[in-house]
């Protein structure tokens, strides 16, 4: 078996999370493959576990899934026997939990995000191994190799959730125009004081980048529209 | 119900089925393989009033300077520092136990509390008991303090191996920082002088440990307490002719 202890496995997509001036925005790709094929181009890794907190999911679609399954399981009982939200610091917990002890068979990416009243908006980063991270903005997944220079330069603190949501949908949309991992449609997840919004954006909102061209329906669209004929009036 | 949650919980680990444990030897033996967030060097050294200990605040992933605000250097208790390099999430777990430590320690209530002895004696049964099992702790660990004028300073290894010293460093430390050290220590060293001396290892190392990066603490341990200092960067030297014009006697040459 390689062990390789300089280069940890790359994973598949591409999450963002990001807190702001009120709250925090979610982001991730849609796309899920199995070796080269594309098995979903539509998929949702951006994961409910309570009203309040969601989790940004990369690596191994099993594993994110089985984990994020458990841990709203047991929020849910938490909430009942607490009486209130579970806050977003308890649910990173209860990942890092699952994450640590199963370090050994777990391949899984997370970035946990949400809004609760003692801390507000907060993302907490688990990458493999299960360490925990609390951090202004969060990347993971393959793609997130393409940003960490983006985000060196266009990170600021105190950002409005428009601005916020902007700076997500752009990163998303950077990676997965590098990232042969990432790709299919940029969705958002806004959490904040009050509520949660879910976004959809497909490649035909988001701005085009070096060397792509604006989508045509046909050649013959592009044929028909080049210059009139000669000698026409 | 709250007991049945809490049982789950700490016992969560999915099984995982290696086979028959008679027919293989691998079988219901799980092991940590490596570490895949990592913090670099540690340097501590005694000085006049007590420890000090030096790390920057970089956790790598791979090759990744990834995560750039990790606090590798943490107070333990009333009399000890505890500084870690190697895999976070396994700092992140000592850290759990050695609260346990201290909270019980503090809940007999009795006026003692635990001093960096026996810390580094926890420690140290703790990392040998995990080698043994073949499930390390990957981590390379750094005690000091100061209890009763007594001043500690002590090391524990991912393989239980555990000593004391006057100055100490991990990783890349042991190979760049400790030869500076074995030269230029003093037992009388003040606080300012000690800084410095730290400082230049801290600098060496950020010249040539490639998973360095330039944010450190240096957080002190004396008789009155701890102080773990706010981030701060150090200034390099980059102006020497030979850097300006490498291959001025070797076109061609790096």
């Amino acid at each position: 078996m390689d062990l390789n202890l300089d280069a940890p496995h790359s994973m598949g997509t591409t999450i963002v999370g990001v807190t702001y001036n009120g709250g925090v925005v979610l982001g991730a790709d849609s796309r899920t493959s199995t070796g080269m094929y594309v098995a979903n181009r539509a998929s949702d890794k951006i994961t409910q576990l309570t009203d309040n907190v969601y989790v940004c999911r990369s690596g191994s679609a099993a594993d994110s899934q089985v984990v994020s399954d458990y841990v709203r399981y047991f929020l849910h009982q938490h909430t009942i026997q607490l009486g209130q939200p579970a806050t977003v610091k308890v649910s990173a917990n209860l990942i890092r939990m699952l994450a640590y002890n199963n370090k050994n068979m777990l391949q899984t990416g997370l970035i946990v995000g949400g809004w609760d009243k003692y801390e507000g908006g907060k993302i907490y980063g688990i990458p493999l191994g299960g360490t925990v991270v609390e951090q202004p903005f969060a990347i993971g997944g393959s793609g997130s190799s393409y940003l960490y220079g983006f985000f060196d330069q266009a990170w600021k603190e105190n950002m409005t959730k428009e601005e916020a949501e902007q700076l997500v949908v752009k990163a998303v949309s950077l990676a997965i125009a590098r990232d042969g991992a990432s790709g299919g449609v940029v969705r958002t997840v806004i959490i904040n004081s009050e509520g949660v919004t879910r976004n959809f954006y497909p490649g035909d909102k988001l701005q085009l980048w070096h060397e792509e061209l604006e989508p045509q329906n046909s050649l013959l669209d592009i044929l028909n529209a080049a210059g009139p004929e000669p000698m026409a009036m | 119900m709250l007991l049945i949650l809490w049982g789950v919980l700490i016992q969560f680990t999915i099984p995982i089925d290696n086979g028959d444990a008679l027919k293989n030897a691998e079988a219901d033996s799980q092991r940590t393989l490596y570490p895949y967030v990592t913090g670099t060097s540690i340097v501590a050294i005694k000085y006049k009033d007590g420890v000090l200990m030096a790390s920057d605040m970089g956790g790598s992933y791979g090759s990744t300077l990834r995560y750039k605000n990790i606090e590798r250097v943490k107070a333990i208790g009333k009399h000890s520092l505890l500084g870690a390099s190697g895999e976070i999430s396994d700092f992140q777990e000592i850290l759990r136990y050695l609260d346990e430590l201290v909270l019980n320690d503090n809940m007999w209530d009795d006026g003692n509390s635990l001093g960096p002895k026996e810390v580094h004696n926890y420690l140290t049964r703790v990392m040998y008991n995990r080698r043994n099992k073949f499930n390390p702790l990957w981590n390379t660990l750094v005690l000091g303090g100061v209890k009763n004028g007594e001043i500690y300073l002590g090391m524990v290894s991912m393989i239980g191996v555990s000593f004391e010293d006057n100055h100490v460093a991990t990783g890349f430390g042991n190979h760049l920082a400790r030869p500076i050290l074995r030269d230029e220590w003093r037992a009388d060293l003040s606080f300012e002088d000690g800084v410095k001396l730290l400082e230049k290892c801290m600098r060496v190392l950020l010249y040539r440990d490639r998973s360095a990066i330039n944010k450190l603490q240096i957080a002190k341990i004396t008789e009155e307490g701890v102080t773990v200092s706010q981030p701060y960067s150090l200034k390099t030297f980059w102006e020497f002719q030979a850097f300006h014009n490498p291959t001025a006697g070797a076109q061609g040459s790096w």
